[in-house]
Formats: structure tokens, C-alpha cells, sequence
């Protein structure tokens, strides 16, 4: 006897939203990247096709890393020297997009060198954050935003305490931000209604919850996703933008993957542990529904994309 | 699901005798229906009617518990599909897949059986074992196997005969048959039900699913596992959540516990699929590997899913004394968020070096959550120091605050006047070195 499969109906969906533009689109990217859309939770595709797949995105840096794991360094090895090869690397590891961090040691002028050396090796579509202190980041993302004005960068990273300069330079170059709150439902929210009120059209808004790494605090994350991606669904238009999150970044500042020597024998071999660290935080926020999940190490994209392909198959 | 006081009253004799101790029928009815009373006090309900009123009292997920002679490992009575809305209750059990007709099968056994981990104070380790049983050969592998643990057990096996044989040396005990299937399903299920085992049912579609747990149960075994007919990410999702919708739901056919197990390639997606199965409603679960380095992250996702949303995991607020600390030993200061205590205890216990280590109650928080909710200030630390009387052990009164922070500094000078304060670095890791090198 055939049973009755419990379908659900959602009055809202997330907002698609792409990243870069082609030439024909006034920039110089040699692909787009297109998220959100989803009418229902994540993979469910008996209830509604799958919009879009989550995408996977490499984070490289302006200067060389100085507090990265061994493993990194050794995977990526020279490249990380040469901002160009880097990128380069990171797109043949099969990267959708690179996610470029700028350096406080970065001058607005060699912020703009290395964004455009980006652009110049690598036809992906590009995310770009500043180095984290509200000041600094206003001095190297406005004329990062100017230099590259038509390419949809995503430009980042955007905060209660900062986010004006960031947004105005944005809107006025034709690019996209990204909206970073402490894990809670009601502050995305609100920094989603600062950010449109402003006059930033809302599928240019990139939403990032935060999550902590696997044991360290990713279960509020987890829970937050869910939560914001059934309000979506229910229609509540503040929380409707797709989500982007950095699993490589917490991920690889753990113990469990950052330390090889003096941690307990049972905790297994270095290298294998550091990567299911990062993919074993990444695979719960896809699940939970990541659209952009930002990543440092080419092993765990590599996997996760296989894991992608799995959950999309029917 | 539970029903209703009129509901139960249309059960009831409808006499109004009162020798339940309710003037009628219906006031009984109403007490039974808010749980204070027992149905057994009224002496005159039929047969019928308490079948009807047991059943609509079981939990929408029957709980399943595998026992061995001194270990339990259970699943179900879950109430939600998202962790959110009230917690997830039973941390899915681990069992990693043996074949006895492998060699070196016990020498994996014992180092698995023995392997431990550490997570926030708690001890992790593997569940149980799922033994494949694929002749009467390996039947008398279970018997060797009881003679070195005591976990709990699944035996994997198509040949009722040889699964037989294994669940003779397991006496007394619950293990997992798996699995039922169309094929097999009458053997199968009388041997679970001859041994008291509980019986895992496997299908191609979920249609067939309800099918077969149907029947089996017709049979008279109400210890029911399932097993979803595939093991692929996308569409096990899928079969996972329907099951878990249709159960809460009251649909008995599966309201049981689910079994996740890995048994296609490529070998990189056991570990994705594992932890979409631990986030996404499995019960039991089957490991293919005894790989520490995928094991560890897992059973730490497992607790991580599995925290109850509403508390915090803390430890409790006081002076705690690591390595035999001495008067001129330096004192650290923390908050008492599980995470957090354990970063911080473990690394210096590990450095072998003596720390006095303040816990402050900063309600569960982290370092900075706490700081930004203002539950981790120089007030709080400076009252923390005061109350666990830190003045009266220490002779050299150094305090180390968390890097993070260092902006307390000033204000922590003001409240401890007689105090050095030192700002230590960001991350525990680095707290041996900050010992050895800037405290001396
Ligand atoms: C999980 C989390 C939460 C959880 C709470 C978890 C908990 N029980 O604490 C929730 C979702 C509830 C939460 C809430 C909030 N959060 Co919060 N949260 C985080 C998150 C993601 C991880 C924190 C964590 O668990 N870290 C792991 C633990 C182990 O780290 P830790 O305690 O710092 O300990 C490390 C070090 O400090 C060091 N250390 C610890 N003790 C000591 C001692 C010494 C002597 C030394 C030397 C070192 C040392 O060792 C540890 C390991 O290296 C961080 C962001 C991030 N990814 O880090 C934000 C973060 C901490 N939260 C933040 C904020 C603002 C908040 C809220 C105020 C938001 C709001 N307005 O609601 C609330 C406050 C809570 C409230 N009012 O109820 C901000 C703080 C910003 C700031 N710098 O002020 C952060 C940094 C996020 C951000 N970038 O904005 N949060
Ligand atoms: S004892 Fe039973 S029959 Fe009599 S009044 Fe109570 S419920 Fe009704």
C-alpha cells in the first residue's frame, strides 16, 4: 500500500542573488555564481526541485599567512607567496569563487594591486574582506570597490558597529556585501533592515550568521541556520537573503587541527583529523543550509563537493 | 497520541458507579486525560479499551534499547525535527562494523574496544560492535568476542541458521538482528522474537518499508529498527526526514528508531554521511572503519547536536588547582563554559605546569560572549578572586587574564590594587609558552 508522503508548502522562498558579472554584464568575471531560490529546507527534493546547490569558495591572502596551520602551508606551499598563482591554484582546485583576505599591513593602493592581480588570474567570481578592524577596513574596501566598480564583488566584512562605509561603497560600485552577526536570529534580522534601509537592493545582501567549529560552538550556529531558513520559508523577508559562512576559518583555528605535536594519541592522524575537522564543520551548515560555505583547505573541497553532488541526486 | 478526556470518556463504561472516586464517568475521564490518576482505578474498563488507551499513550518513537549484560545503548522517544524546538534526547549509538572471516578482526576489536577520547570532561568511545555473521564459523567468533567486551551488539546476517548459532552465545542479552527483508522477513522475525532480539527492517522504498514493519510486527516483534533502502546522502536525507515527520505524526509503522550505515563507495563520503545521520535523525549507526581520526570529530558532532539547546554546558564556578600548585605559582582566570574551562585546564595540565585556575560564574559563557554580555568584567573577576579567597593561597599575587580581554586590564588594576595583572595570549594553546617564557 502506498503511503501518503507529508509534503510541506511554504508561503516564502530565499532570495537568488549571483555574484560577479561577465563582461556582457559590466564586468570582467568568465563565470557567474548564483545562490538562494530554495522554496523549502535544504535537499528536501521531493517537496521542490533544488534552486541551487551550495557553493564552495577558497580563501587566499593578500600576504602570506602567519598564524595558518603546517598543513596549509604545506598543501598550498609556494603558491602562497605569489597572490596570482595562489588564486590560480585555488580555482584549479575547483573552487566556485575565491574569497581574497586583505592584510592590515595592506596599503589602500596594494589593496587594489592584489584585488585586481585576483581578478587578473582567475575568471571566478570574487569575495573580498578587509582585515577585521573597523578603520582599516573602511580605508581598503572603498577604493577596492571603486577600482573594480560593475564586477559584483561581494565586499565584507559588514557589522553592527561597521557596515555604513562599506554598504555606501558597494551600492555605489555595483557590488555585493556581506551581513555578519553574532549568531542570533533577531540581530541578522536587524542588521538585514539597517543595511536595505540604506537603499541597498536586497539580493545584493549576503547574510552571515557566524558559526563556531565543530566543539567549539556549532551548535548555535547550526540551530541559528535553521531557524533563519525557516523564517525565510515563512515569509519573513528580513531573513530571506542566503547565508555564507566561514567553516574553513573556525575550522582551522582549533587545536584538533591546527597542532600535530602533544595533543593525545587517540586522537588520531594530524593531517586526515585537521581535514575532517573542516569538512565534518562544514558538512552540518550545509545541511542546515549554508549557500556559500568559505574554505582553506583543497582536500575538504574536494570531498564536500562529492558530498554536494550526493545530496542534489534524487 | 494522547486522547482526549471525551475521547477516553467513550472508552469508558459511561455508568457513573463512582468507585474510581469521581462522581462520574467523565470526571474520571478528564483526571486520566491530564495523567492524575490511573486507569487501573476503575475496576469495570474492558480489555479493549485499555489496549486502545496504552497505545495512544506510547511515545510516537518507540524506544529501542540494545543491551548486553552489563552495557545499554538506546534510541528513540524523540519529539521534534528540529533540535530548537526542544532537544534531541538519545545520542545516536556507534558500532563499528567487524568481519570475523577478516583477519586481524580481534586485534581491531581490542584497540577499538579500549580507544577513549576526551571531550569537555567526558569520556567518548564506540558504542558497540556490529558483527557480520556470514556462517556458523562465525558464530563461535561471537563467543571469543564476549570473552574480551562487553559492548552491546548488531549481528549483520542473511542466514538465519548461522545467526542462530551467534545469538545462542548471547543469551540473556538484546542485540540488533540485521537485517529483515522481503525476502527473509518470517525467519527473521521469529528468531527476534525466540530470542528477545530486536530486528532491524530493510526495504527498497519506504512504501515497502511500512509495508514489512507491519507484518513484522503482525508477528509479534515490537522491537523494530529501520533501515531505509539506501545510503546516499541525498536521498537517505530525504527518507530520513519523511520517516521522522510521518512518525511524529503518529504513523506506527515507523515509529521507530532508524539505522544509518554507509555501505556504498567512495569510501571520503562515510564521514559526511555519518554526520548528516547524527544531525538528521538517525538512532543506531554503523561504522565501517576504526579510524580515530574520523571517530573523534564524529562523536563530537554527536554531543555537539545533542547539547540541549536551552543549557549551556558548564562547569562549576571556584578555584581549581591544576598540577599541585604552590604559593608563587600564577594565577589564570576563566569563565565556566565547559569549552572554555576545558581549553584552558587541559592545556596546562598537559605543559605539566602548577596554575592556580579561577573560574568565574559567567553563566555558561565563553570568553567573549560573556565579555560582551557583561557577565565577564573587572567587577566580576575582582568578586570571583574575593569570594574563592584566591588572597589567602597565593603569596605572589600574579593574575593572567585571556588575551581577548585585554581591554580589562586598566579596570582590573582599579579593583585589585595589590594585584599584577597580565594579559596572557588569545588561545589556550599558547598558555605553556606564556607560562614559561613571560611569567619567570
Ligand atoms: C558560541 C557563541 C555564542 C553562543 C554562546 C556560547 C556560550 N555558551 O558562550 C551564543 C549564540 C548564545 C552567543 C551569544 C552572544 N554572542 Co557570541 N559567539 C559565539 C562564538 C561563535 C564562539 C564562542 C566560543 O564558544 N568560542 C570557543 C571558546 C572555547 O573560546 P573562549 O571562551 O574565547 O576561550 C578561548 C580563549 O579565549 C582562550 N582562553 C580562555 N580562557 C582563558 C584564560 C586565560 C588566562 C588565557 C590566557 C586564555 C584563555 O582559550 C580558549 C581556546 O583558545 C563567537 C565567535 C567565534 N567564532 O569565536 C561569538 C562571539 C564571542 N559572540 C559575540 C557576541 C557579541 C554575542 C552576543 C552579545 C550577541 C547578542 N547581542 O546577543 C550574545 C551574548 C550572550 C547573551 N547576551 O546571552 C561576539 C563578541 C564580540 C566582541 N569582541 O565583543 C563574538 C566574537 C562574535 C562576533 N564576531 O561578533 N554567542
Ligand atoms: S469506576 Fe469506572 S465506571 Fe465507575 S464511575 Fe469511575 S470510571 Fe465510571
Amino acid at each position: 500500500m502506498p503511503i501518503e508522503i507529508p509534503k510541506d508548502k511554504w508561503p516564502g522562498s530565499v532570495r537568488t542573488v549571483t555574484l560577479g558579472a561577465t563582461p556582457a554584464e559590466g564586468g570582467t568575471r568568465t563565470r557567474t555564481v548564483t545562490v538562494g531560490g530554495h522554496t523549502t529546507l535544504p535537499f528536501l527534493s521531493f517537496e521542490a526541485p533544488i534552486a541551487s546547490p551550495p557553493v564552495l569558495a577558497i580563501e587566499i591572502r593578500s600576504r602570506p599567512p602567519e598564524d595558518w596551520s603546517p598543513l596549509l602551508l604545506q598543501v598550498w606551499g609556494d603558491v602562497v607567496n605569489d597572490l596570482a598563482a595562489w588564486a590560480k591554484a585555488a580555482e584549479a582546485a575547483g573552487a566556485d569563487l575565491l574569497v581574497l583576505a586583505l592584510s592590515v599591513e595592506d596599503s589602500p593602493q596594494s589593496a587594489v594591486e592584489s584585488v585586481k592581480k585576483v581578478l587578473a588570474a582567475s575568471g571566478l567570481p570574487l569575495i573580498v574582506w578587509g582585515p577585521g578592524q573597523a578603520e582599516k577596513d573602511n580605508e581598503l574596501l572603498v577604493p577596492v570597490a571603486e577600482a573594480t566598480k560593475g564586477e559584483r564583488l561581494v565586499l565584507g566584512i559588514c557589522e553592527d558597529k561597521n557596515y555604513r562605509t562599506i554598504v555606501a561603497a558597494a551600492m555605489a560600485n555595483g557590488h555585493l556585501v556581506q551581513a555578519r552577526t553574532p549568531m542570533d536570529v533577531n540581530l541578522s534580522k536587524q542588521l538585514n533592515i539597517l543595511i536595505s534601509d540604506m537603499g541597498m537592493p536586497k539580493d545584493r545582501i549576503l547574510m552571515d550568521p557566524t558559526t563556531g567549529a565543530l566543539g567549539y560552538g556549532i551548535e548555535y550556529g547550526y540551530s541559528v541556520m535553521e531557524r533563519l531558513r525557516l523564517a525565510a520559508l515563512q515569509g519573513d523577508a528580513m531573513t530571506q537573503s542566503p547565508i555564507i559562512v566561514t567553516p574553513g576559518y573556525e575550522a582551522w583555528k582549533t587545536k584538533e587541527a591546527k597542532v600535530g605535536e602533544g595533543v593525545p594519541s587517540a586522537w588520531g592522524e594530524w593531517s586526515e583529523r585537521a581535514i575532517q575537522w573542516e569538512v565534518l564543520t562544514a558538512l552540518p551548515l550545509i545541511e542546515a543550509g549554508a549557500d556559500i560555505l568559505v574554505l582553506r583547505h583543497p582536500e575538504s573541497l574536494r570531498r564536500l563537493r562529492l558530498a554536494i553532488q550526493e545530496l542534489c541526486a534524487a | 497520541m494522547a486522547l482526549t478526556g471525551i475521547q477516553i470518556y467513550k472508552l469508558l463504561p459511561q455508568t457513573n458507579c463512582k468507585e474510581c472516586g469521581f462522581p462520574t464517568c467523565l470526571a474520571f475521564a478528564m483526571k486520566l486525560a491530564a495523567k492524575q490518576v490511573e486507569l487501573s482505578a476503575c475496576p469495570y474498563v474492558s480489555e479493549e479499551a485499555k489496549r486502545q488507551l496504552a497505545e495512544s499513550a506510547a511515545p510516537p518513537i518507540r524506544l529501542v534499547s540494545l543491551r548486553s549484560a552489563s552495557q545499554e545503548v538506546k534510541a528513540g522517544n524523540e519529539t521534534c525535527l528540529f533540535r530548537h524546538e526542544k532537544t534531541f534526547y538519545n545520542r545516536p549509538g556507534i558500532f563499528l562494523r567487524l568481519r570475523p572471516n577478516e583477519a586481524g578482526w580481534k586485534e581491531t576489536l581490542q584497540q577499538a574496544a579500549g580507544w577513549k577520547v576526551s571531550y569537555v570532561g567526558v569520556e567518548l568511545g564506540l558504542d558497540g560492535f556490529a558483527v557480520e555473521i556470514e556462517d556458523e564459523a562465525s558464530a563461535a567468533a561471537v563467543r571469543e568476542l564476549r570473552a574480551l567486551v562487553a559492548h552491546p551488539l548488531i549481528l549483520i546476517g542473511k542466514d538465519p541458521a548461522a545467526l542462530r548459532a551467534a545469538l545462542e552465545a548471547l543469551r540473556g542479552e538484546t542485540p540488533l538482528l540485521y537485517a529483515a527483508e522481503a525476502s527473509n522477513w518470517e525467519a527473521m522475525a521469529d528468531l527476534a522474537k525466540e530470542y528477545r532480539a530486536a530486528l532491524t527492517v530493510r526495504a527498497a522504498d519506504l512504501d515497502s518499508l511500512a509495508d514489512l514493519t507491519q507484518k513484522v510486527q503482525a508477528r509479534g516483534v515490537e522491537d523494530l529498527v529501520l533501515d531505509l533502502g539506501t545510503s546516499q546522502l541525498g536521498p537517505w536525507l530525504t527518507r530520513s526526514t519523511v520517516v521522522r515527520r510521518m512518525a511524529l505524526k503518529n504513523f506506527r509503522p515507523f515509529g521507530y528508531p532508524v539505522l544509518a550505515w554507509r555501505t556504498e563507495p567512495p569510501s571520503e563520503l562515510e564521514a559526511p554521511f555519518i554526520a548528516q545521520a547524527i544531525a538528521k535523525y538517525a538512532g543506531f549507526i554503523i561504522v565501517n572503519t576504526f579510524a580515530p581520526e574520523m571517530l573523534y570529530p564524529l562523536l563530537v558532532l554527536r554531543q555537539n547536536i545533542y547539547t540541549d539547546p536551552q543549557k549551556p554546558i558548564q562547569v562549576q564556578p571556584g578555584l581549581y588547582e591544576i598540577n599541585a600548585p604552590k604559593p608563587d605559582s600564577p594565577v589564570l582566570v576563566t569563565t565556566n563554559f565547559s569549552i572554555t574551562y576545558f581549553s584552558v585546564a587541559n592545556e596546562v595540565e598537559g605543559s605539566g605546569l602548577p596554575a592556580w585556575l579561577v573560574v568565574t560564574d559567567a553563566e555558561g559563557m565563553s570568553v567573549l560572549t560573556a565579555w560582551a554580555a557583561g557577565k565577564f568584567d573587572a567587577e566580576r573577576i575582582a568578586k570571583a578572586i574575593r569570594t574563592f579567597e584566591v588572597d589567602g593561597k597565593v603569596t605572589r599575587k600574579r593574575l593572567v587574564i585571556p588575551g581577548h580581554v585585554a581591554v580589562l586590564s586598566g579596570e582590573l588594576e582599579e579593583e585589585l590594587p595589590d594585584w599584577e595583572i597580565r594579559v596572557g595570549p588569545r588561545e589556550a594553546v599558547d598558555i605553556p609558552a606564556f607560562i614559561r617564557q613571560a611569567l619567570n
